[in-house]
């Protein structure tokens, strides 16, 4: 008498089910390789900007266009959107906190938000979007149209000549964006809940004394320069390393926004741990956070 | 291997032997990837002469020219300028020697973002030989050269034609009074005239001894005007196996009467068997395509 087979018969793991993991295995293989690779490249190209940063000055009349374009382009853009993100906030968080009796202590909600997190992002992907694509779509139709090619055929590198200068206009004026968009953010929450919803002007901006410190708003402006860095470093790479023809422009332009914005989520998760971790261990106790 | 190839001793002008070599290519390799652009290719350009390389697009060409001016590293073998091997060069070193080179791009490769002006005054300044009033006499000078008014130097790259674009190019390959020039297909995309305007500017160039010019080029009137010598590649995918890539190698004089029937098709501008091969592809791809296999058998 023969056992009852345990196997399930109607699975069978032929050789078509074999070849498709081995594909499988082979497509998620070359995806890691392909993501490391990338990787290490984009560290090896950071690491020649920082050489080319402490060893070299920018050559003359490189740095002032970039520094307008990325600072003072960007300027309205970051100023109205931190505007509106601050009077959403205080449209959005009101209908809660009113049921809850807490309206008074909106204020402190709304300014620690935008100078701890919202304004700095903010003032980010906003920089990402405008000058990080732009600065990718430039040097990516300056690859494929042989101006670096040229530029390295005349003696120049690339790398110093166009890369060090926009390095330096994200990081410098990064800072200056954040404190405008939380400027803003604060004006656009004060205006819509103050005088557009009628909460007192006195508990509001009590409130945010309160708990609001030099220490969020320090905290804010130091992850900034983070950001610009990153926004900098991954889209000029991406213009380095474009493909031939105007979709490899395009496709450099996306990735370098794409990329940026991921990477800067990912670092502002890890900084605010880092600085939170860094803020127990000077003021175990809570403190006064600065101010 | 065809008797032009096989003639491919480095340089059939004899030249070599009365001037010392400004470019060696020793056994150089190119590939990109799995693909491979530049076979063993052996090549010696003596100083003051002017070479013409011409073969089929997608051959190495413009990759041959490239990785003269290190802009391509080779995968195995040797550039060697005035007698230094170019691969084990230092950045500074390189950036030295680059100071010699004046490279015409396809399309100029002018910097969109600045003046006619400052891409001429661009060596210049890079290298710190000239500024002020001394720069800007330079870079009329130039243009001026080049048959272009001084009104230009204040005008953007987009706001010329194809052909004032490939002038400035030259001007601004010119400026630093260069060893080597390499041109990579400068009268493509223009009219005759404009043509025979770029020819008349290579020659000029030509007038100095010690200056040794590289013309890529498809136009067999350039290649037929400014030449002393003419190299034709031939793609390496489709060479027979130890075939050498360069088919053609000598005076343009004898490019119509070569044994080589691919160099004299070339010449010609006929498809000849290229064209049948190129059927052959498409109907091997299709052949289970009734229509197509109707087409090419009628």
């Amino acid at each position: 008498m023969s056992l009852p087979s345990t196997r399930n018969d109607s699975f069978h793991a032929g050789p078509g089910f074999q070849e498709a993991l081995y594909r499988w295995v082979s497509d998620w293989g070359e995806l890691v390789v392909d993501a490391m690779l990338t990787l290490g490249d984009m560290a090896i190209f950071a690491g020649k900007m920082f050489l080319w940063l402490f060893t070299a000055l920018p050559r003359k009349g490189t740095i002032l266009p970039n520094f307008y374009h990325v600072g003072v382009l960007s300027l309205p853009v970051v100023a109205l959107t931190g505007t509106f993100i601050g009077m959403v906030l205080a449209n959005q968080s009101y209908t809660q906190f009113r049921d809850l009796g807490l309206e008074s202590r909106m204020g402190g909600v709304i300014n620690y938000s935008l100078v701890r997190e919202l304004g700095p992002v903010l003032a980010a992907t906003m920089l990402a979007g405008r000058v990080g694509s732009a600065m990718a779509a430039v040097l990516g139709t300056m690859r494929v149209t042989e101006q670096i090619d040229a530029l390295i055929s005349m003696g120049a590198d690339p790398i110093h000549y166009l890369v060090v200068p926009r390095f330096l206009a994200c990081i410098l004026l990064i800072p200056a964006l954040t404190i405008m968009a939380d400027f803003m953010g604060i004006v656009g929450g004060y205006f819509y809940a103050v005088v557009m919803l009628g909460l007192d002007h006195y508990q509001y901006l009590n409130n945010s004394r309160n708990f609001v410190s030099g220490w969020d708003f320090f905290a804010g402006i130091f992850k900034s320069f983070f950001f610009g860095g990153i926004i900098a470093v991954v889209s000029c790479y991406r213009g380095f390393n474009c493909q031939a023809g105007a979709e490899g422009v395009g496709r450099a332009a996306t990735a370098a926004f794409v990329f940026s914005f991921v990477l800067i989520l990912g670092i502002d998760l890890m900084l605010n741990i880092f600085l939170e971790s860094v803020f127990r261990t000077f003021w175990p106790h809570g403190g006064s956070k600065l101010i | 291997m065809s008797a032009d190839a096989a003639q491919n001793s480095m340089d059939p002008t004899g030249l070599a032997n009365q001037v010392r070599p400004r470019i060696e290519l020793r056994d150089m390799t190119l590939k990109f990837a799995k693909q491979t652009i530049l076979n063993h290719i052996n090549l010696t350009i003596p100083s003051g002469q002017t070479v013409v390389i011409i073969g089929e697009s997608g051959c190495g060409k413009t990759m041959l020219l490239k990785s003269i001016v290190g802009l391509v590293a080779p995968t195995s073998g040797q550039v060697i300028y005035d007698g230094q091997d170019i691969g084990r060069m230092n950045d500074v070193e390189m950036t030295g020697l680059r100071r010699k080179f004046g490279f015409v791009f396809q399309n100029a490769a002018l910097f969109d973002s600045m003046t006619i002006g400052s891409n001429v005054a661009f060596p210049l300044v890079q290298h710190n030989i000239a500024k002020g009033r001394q720069l800007e006499r330079m870079v009329s000078e130039r243009l001026a050269e080049v048959g272009l008014p001084e009104n230009v130097s204040f005008k953007r790259p987009a706001e010329l034609s194809g052909g004032m674009r490939k002038r400035v190019g030259i001007a601004r390959a010119l400026i630093l009074n260069p060893e080597l020039m390499l041109y990579d297909e400068p009268t493509t995309g223009l009219d005759p005239i404009m043509s025979d305007v770029i020819n008349e500017l290579m020659l000029r160039t030509r007038r100095d001894p010690s200056v040794t010019s590289l013309i890529i080029t498809h136009d067999m009137r350039t290649a037929r005007k400014v030449a002393d010598r003419v190299v034709m590649l031939y793609p390496f995918a489709r060479l027979k196996k130890g075939e050498n890539q360069i088919i053609y190698d000598g005076p343009p004089a004898g490019l119509d009467s070569s044994d080589d029937r691919r160099v004299r098709q070339f010449v010609e501008g006929e498809a000849g068997e290229r064209l049948m091969e190129l059927r052959r592809k498409e109907f091997d791809g299709f052949h289970e395509t009734p229509m197509l296999a109707d087409k090419y058998s009628s």
